[in-house]
């Protein structure tokens, strides 16, 4: 009998780990491995070069700019995304009317549910595409021919969107369309996570709290808002992944990926640029590496700063 | 746009409205008020501002793939083409290749979704359901996967594929085969977390009674656990749809083909290219109907199944 367990076990786990080990494990480990020389990817021909490749990481002005600009997502992604889907929530579940029974959801509440929804299920290739046509720099563009046509915008001066690297609020202008898109596709998801999240706050704690007195905004922010802690803080934690994943948008719809002259740079846009332009392997693996040590480190303090105990209704 | 130009009226310290107890007009406690009308209706308004942004654009897209060229030029923004030209989507379909596209994605999703969800379930009910030496080890090298950026990966991988091709043909560059199983490998590692969630909270009962009945333990699982454990299986089934359909930078990483090779891209790189492009040849209907051709099937899927895949997609994150 133990055999057979034994024999079982292995053989239903012997597949997967096998493909796992070979196309995901694998090829980390090598990265890893690769970090430490000086390889072009070409040649078979490598030499051991030690640390020599993360300390010229410090020193890159490239890999700087590139790093801000992730810092720049990570913080304004999870941030206008989760402010702003936690107001659709609100409106949508606190904005009803207010009769005996307590404060019901806004009328249509689920139709408006479904269309949120839609930019999830895209993918942003798609949404880079079509918002590439939103954004064109001359009338032929969704938001420039608007504009022009009610004259807030001169025809000979578009908007210049992911063309313009001057800098708003300190940061390129690029980057701040970029996040738009960002916040436009996250939203609908969000607002139907934290609405769920809403409607399984038993019904009897707020009848409690409008039998003592309190409206729906004192509703929302002193009994809704702490609740919905543990969802929001994991939002946060995948807001931030994706604010790291913003390759696609910098891929599809910046000048030369990356661009203009280098103001939309993140990691990922440059590690490919450095392995496959440039031809340098080992210095692309370094960056890597270095990416996915921050990312474990900010998950790791996200998690920390974030839990605490969880409250059982 | 109406040219009428409308009176503004008569405008003074006159016709100021009746002033309102005072009490009515704040936000606040409970009770029947204007407040809590005026509530309502700010929250319609903005609800549908943000629906109309999300959908217009859609629409946009949509109608602008109807459009003639000379049109899209000379009426960008209008919603309603002159005639409705349906032969865009013919020449996207053909001359885009996106047709060819489609259908390899088509292809590749059946196997790899497939073999995901197996491998996946197959590895996640072994996990969760049995004691043996390196159970945590292998969940938990599972488990890094979800963490580790796919970058960190990328030229390690496109090495290994190039010398597993040059080996057995059939998983080098460019062949489905070879993305099957990369689709695999790379969604093994949410559907192996999400499953194993799933068969945890599965009853011991049964399992018991299958056993002492004399079902082997794949018998087991096959016939009992993995039809009880269905409603997971569409959560994840319905997330893996989605994620290996949006999939981009895999397939542009290990789907470049060379010179004269058959080519085998998905969907969304044939959509990169057609944007690529556009600058050369301006085929922008053409290409707004490519963007439908990709768009259309998620959002049919996703308004037919909506509540799975809501409830699918928002499971999957707040395990």
């Amino acid at each position: 009998m133990r055999h057979g367990v034994a024999r079982f076990v292995m053989g239903f786990l012997a597949l997967p780990v096998a493909l796992y080990l070979f196309y995901v494990v694998w090829p980390f480990a090598q990265a890893a491995g690769y970090s430490l020389t000086d390889w072009g990817g070409y040649s078979d021909r490598q030499q051991f070069v030690g640390l020599e490749n993360y300390v010229r990481l410090f020193s890159d002005e490239l890999i700087r700019k590139a790093f801000w600009h992730n810092v720049f997502f990570l913080i304004t992604v999870p941030l206008f995304t989760i402010a702003l889907a936690l107001f659709l929530a609100f409106l949508l579940n606190v904005g009803g009317r207010e009769d005996r029974a307590g404060i019901r959801g806004v009328f249509g509440s689920g139709l408006y549910k479904v269309i949120f929804f839609f930019p999830q299920v895209l993918s942003l290739v798609v949404v880079a595409v079509m918002w590439q046509q939103i954004y064109r720099a001359d009338g032929q563009g969704l938001i420039n021919g608007v504009l022009m046509k009610i004259g807030l915008v001169d025809p000979e001066d578009p908007i210049l969107f992911t063309f313009d690297p001057e800098p708003f609020l300190g940061v390129p202008a690029v980057l701040w369309w970029l996040l738009l898109i960002a916040v436009w596709s996250g939203a609908g998801f969000y607002m139907v996570l934290f609405s769920a999240a809403m409607q399984s706050i038993p019904k009897d704690v707020f009848e409690a709290a409008i039998l003592d007195g309190a409206g729906r905004f004192h509703t929302f922010f002193r009994i809704t808002l702490p609740l919905l802690r543990d969802t929001v803080s994991v939002a946060w934690i995948y807001l931030g992944f994706i604010a790291l994943d913003m390759y696609a948008l910098v891929f599809v719809m910046t000048p030369s990926q990356g661009g203009p002259n280098h103001a939309s740079e993140i990691f990922a846009s440059v590690l490919n640029f450095t392995a496959f332009q440039k031809g340098q392997f080992g210095y692309a693996c370094a960056m890597g590496v270095a990416l996915a040590i921050f990312t474990i480190l900010l998950a790791a303090a996200q998690l920390k700063i974030t839990r605490r105990e969880r409250i059982e209704y | 746009m109406s040219t009428v130009t409308h009176d503004p009226g008569p405008v003074g310290p006159d016709l100021a409205p009746p002033a309102r107890p005072t009490s009515a007009g704040r936000f606040g406690s409970g009770g029947r008020r204007p407040g809590a009308q005026f509530f309502n209706g700010f929250s319609h308004l903005f609800l549908l501002v943000w629906a109309i942004m999300v959908v217009y654009p859609l629409i946009w897209v949509v109608m602008s793939a109807l459009k003639s060229d000379a049109e899209v030029i000379r009426q960008p923004l209008s919603l309603i083409p002159e005639t409705l030209r349906w032969e865009n989507f013919g020449r996207a379909w053909t001359e885009g290749q996106l047709g060819d596209f489609f259908l390899n994605t088509v292809l590749v999703l059946a196997g790899s979704v497939t073999l995901t969800m197996l491998l996946g379930s197959m590895a996640a009910y072994v996990l969760a359901r049995y004691e043996f030496p390196g159970n945590r080890l292998i969940y938990y090298m599972f488990l890094s996967g979800l963490t580790l950026p796919i970058y960190l990966a990328a030229v390690p991988l496109f090495k290994g594929v190039y010398n597993t091709g040059v080996l057995f043909p059939p998983l080098g560059p460019n062949k489905h085969l070879m993305l099957i199983l990369v689709y695999a490998a790379w969604s093994l590692a949410f559907t192996v977390f999400f499953m194993h969630s799933f068969f945890r909270t599965l009853p011991n009962a049964i399992a018991e009674a299958g056993l002492v009945d004399g079902a082997s333990h794949t018998r087991l699982f096959f016939s009992v656990m993995l039809p009880m454990a269905k409603p997971g299986l569409i959560s994840i089934g319905i997330f893996n749809v989605l994620g290996q359909w949006n999939q981009w930078y895999l397939p542009t990483l290990l789907m470049q083909s060379a010179d004269g090779e058959p080519k085998n891209q998905v969907i969304a790189q044939g959509l990169i290219e057609l944007s690529v492009n556009q600058g050369y040849k301006s085929d922008w209907s053409g290409l707004f109907a490519g963007v439908t051709m990709a768009m259309l099937p998620v959002l049919i899927v996703y308004i037919v199944f909506q509540r799975q895949v809501q409830s699918g997609l928002t499971a999957g994150i707040s395990k």
